[in-house]
């Protein structure tokens, strides 16, 4: 997918002002709320027009103030999933689900019906009315819905932000699962950079109205790691639990780590603030953290006044953050070695 | 109580099928007109409005002899209808045609109101996912809207069992023709000795009013628990 956008727009104290084309299949948009990213969305899906400019999608111009084309939003095939489910609550889930397809040229009918319902798991919710779904079944719907619409993009504009923090993580692997398995290409767009990494390769930040470099969800998210209060957040997939002595021993790559908050589930993502890491120079006799790790360091990075090391614990990376005073004290420099404590209750369970 | 008369099941009779006449009638014309004023923006909608709702705060009577100008036989419409043969003044289409103007505004005040109240959201997702404004609004919007329209049917439905002071300006008050219950309790008033006449067709009236509004309830209630 390739998209272009070189639109502006203005509402009373708020303006628009992008020029940008982005590639990819799976691409975020983030920034903070209020920043423009709903009106670029919105603007890309045809909700609303652009004061002037243009916006082109594969090769196809879906809007140009100079050529005096505004392709309706029906005719674009940009499906939105919301933040909000937004079912029709006047029919039922099947009704809902079939909305979009019912209106998609024979042509462009390629996705499946009774795989999708398999993938999103909505077999026993076909008949129900939409008032008596869950949060999440309801936005399974809203996604279903939109993909069953068969759009070239799908357009997810805070799809996971009216859900709670278990519901989110439930919900996130549905949404990355109808994209590969139907090779839809989505924008996500989001306020979360967790979510971000989670879900996009590309990123497009915006910011007060502006859209900023395309960058990668890992590059972000470190060069905003020492200006945010919770610094870089390491998401680690533990897998092979072991209940010990109260608390839980997770496999990671060759390490195993000890976690507070555990469960049995065979696999689980946790996070891990780049705050939460002590870097020692050499082996501590006696600590109270549970987890020891011998790790290289295998870059340093600034942020703000903190520097960000990125440390190879065997297969596995983690990214910590020491003040620039200790960095150079410890003498961190790539290749040197180390080892990070970590706090048993340091990590964070997702979901 | 004086048992009914015929005459009065006349009344009746011709009551219920002016009112529902007026309704079927006004019911398309006030859907639109509740769609352009709920999502339209246009040069004039204002004055638009005023003239919509005129008819709420206008004597019926002026509303009546306005029409009267309007469809009597030298009237811009009356004198093109009587070239066709169509005579309207005095008939009880001319009955409808009142109660219709008159109940007009009620309408499209109830069905706009439940429009305004669709979600915009659904209506934005209802489009991206490949319906026309047309069809977003025959699928959506006009679903949604249903107890708007039930409703403002009902309440239209009793103005126009009541309507009087438009009705016998351009219809008259001609029995077994034109004469409704209203006219004909009117009648019924003006000569002493028919007293327990009128008071009987009031009870009528009083029933017919109260049925509607149960209806109107009980309509409102169910499609209120089903939302």
């Amino acid at each position: 997918m390739e998209l272009y956008v070189q639109a502006s727009k203005s509402f009373v104290g708020f303006q628009l002002e992008t020029d940008f084309t982005v590639s990819g299949e799976r691409i975020g948009i983030f920034g903070q709320s209020g920043g423009g990213k709903s009106t670029l969305a919105a603007l890309i899906a045809g909700l609303h027009s652009p004061d002037k400019g243009e916006i082109i999608l594969d090769g196809h111009c879906l809007f140009s103030s100079a050529k005096g084309i505004s392709v309706p939003p029906e005719k674009r095939r940009i499906a939105v999933v919301f933040q909000q489910p937004c079912l029709f609550p006047h029919l039922d889930v099947r009704s809902n689900l079939l909305y979009g397809f019912k209106r998609c040229a024979l042509k462009h009918r390629t996705i499946d019906f009774a795989v999708l319902i398999e993938v999103l798991k909505l077999g026993d919710l076909l008949e129900r009315g939409v008032n008596n779904l869950s949060g999440g079944e309801k936005q399974r719907v809203a996604l279903g819905r939109a993909v069953l619409a068969n759009p070239r993009l799908l357009l997810m504009d805070e799809p996971l932000s009216a859900l709670d923090e278990g519901l989110k993580f439930q919900i996130m692997p549905y949404l990355n699962s109808v994209s590969s398995e139907f090779a839809i290409p989505y924008l996500f767009i989001s306020h979360s950079l967790v979510e971000m990494r989670l879900m996009a390769e590309q990123v497009l930040p915006v910011e007060r109205g502006r859209v900023l470099p395309q960058t990668t969800p890992d590059e972000l998210a470190r060069a905003r790691m020492g200006y945010s209060q919770v610094g870089y957040i390491n998401l680690l997939r533990l897998t092979a639990p072991r209940p010990e002595r109260g608390i839980y021993a997770y496999g990671w790559g060759d390490h195993e780590l000890a976690v507070s908050a555990g469960s049995t589930e065979p696999a689980a993502l946790f996070e891990l603030s780049s705050k939460d890491i002590i870097i020692f120079k050499k082996h501590p006799e006696a600590i109270s953290a549970r987890n020891l790790l011998r790790c290289m360091v295998v870059k340093t990075f600034s942020s703000g006044n903190t520097v960000g090391v990125e440390l190879a614990c065997g297969t596995e990376r983690l990214v910590a953050e020491v003040v620039a005073e200790a960095a150079q004290e410890l003498g961190i420099v790539p290749g040197c070695q180390v080892f990070a404590a970590i706090k048993a209750s340091s990590f964070r369970k997702l979901g | 109580m004086t048992s009914l008369t015929p005459p009065d099941y006349q009344a009746i009779y011709l009551s219920m099928k002016v009112a529902l006449a007026a309704t079927a009638l006004s019911l398309p014309f006030g859907i639109a007109f509740a769609y352009i004023m709920s999502f339209a923006s246009f040069r004039g909608k204002l004055l638009l409005e005023v003239l919509i709702n005129l008819p709420l705060t206008l004597p019926p009577v002026v509303i009546g002899y306005l029409l009267l100008l309007l469809l009597g036989k030298k009237g811009w419409i009356g004198s093109f209808l009587d070239q066709l043969g169509m005579g309207i003044i005095f008939t009880w289409k001319a009955a409808v045609i009142a109660s219709a103007v008159v109940g007009f505004p009620l309408l499209v005040r109830s069905v706009r109101l439940s429009m305004e109240h669709v979600d915009q959201q659904l209506i934005q997702a209802s489009r991206t996912l490949g319906a026309s404004r047309h069809d977003t609004f025959l699928t959506v919007i006009l679903p949604l809207s249903l107890p708007g329209v039930i409703a403002g049917s009902l309440l239209m439905f009793a103005r126009s069992l009541g309507e009087f002071g438009a009705t016998i300006i351009v219809a008259g008050n001609i029995p077994g023709v034109t004469q409704t219950i209203p006219l004909a309790i009117y009648d019924y008033a003006g000569a002493p000795a028919s007293q327990a006449l009128a008071i009987s067709l009031c009870a009528v009236s009083i029933g017919m009013s109260a049925a509607v509004l149960i209806f109107h309830e009980f309509v409102s209630a169910r499609l209120a628990k089903r939302g």
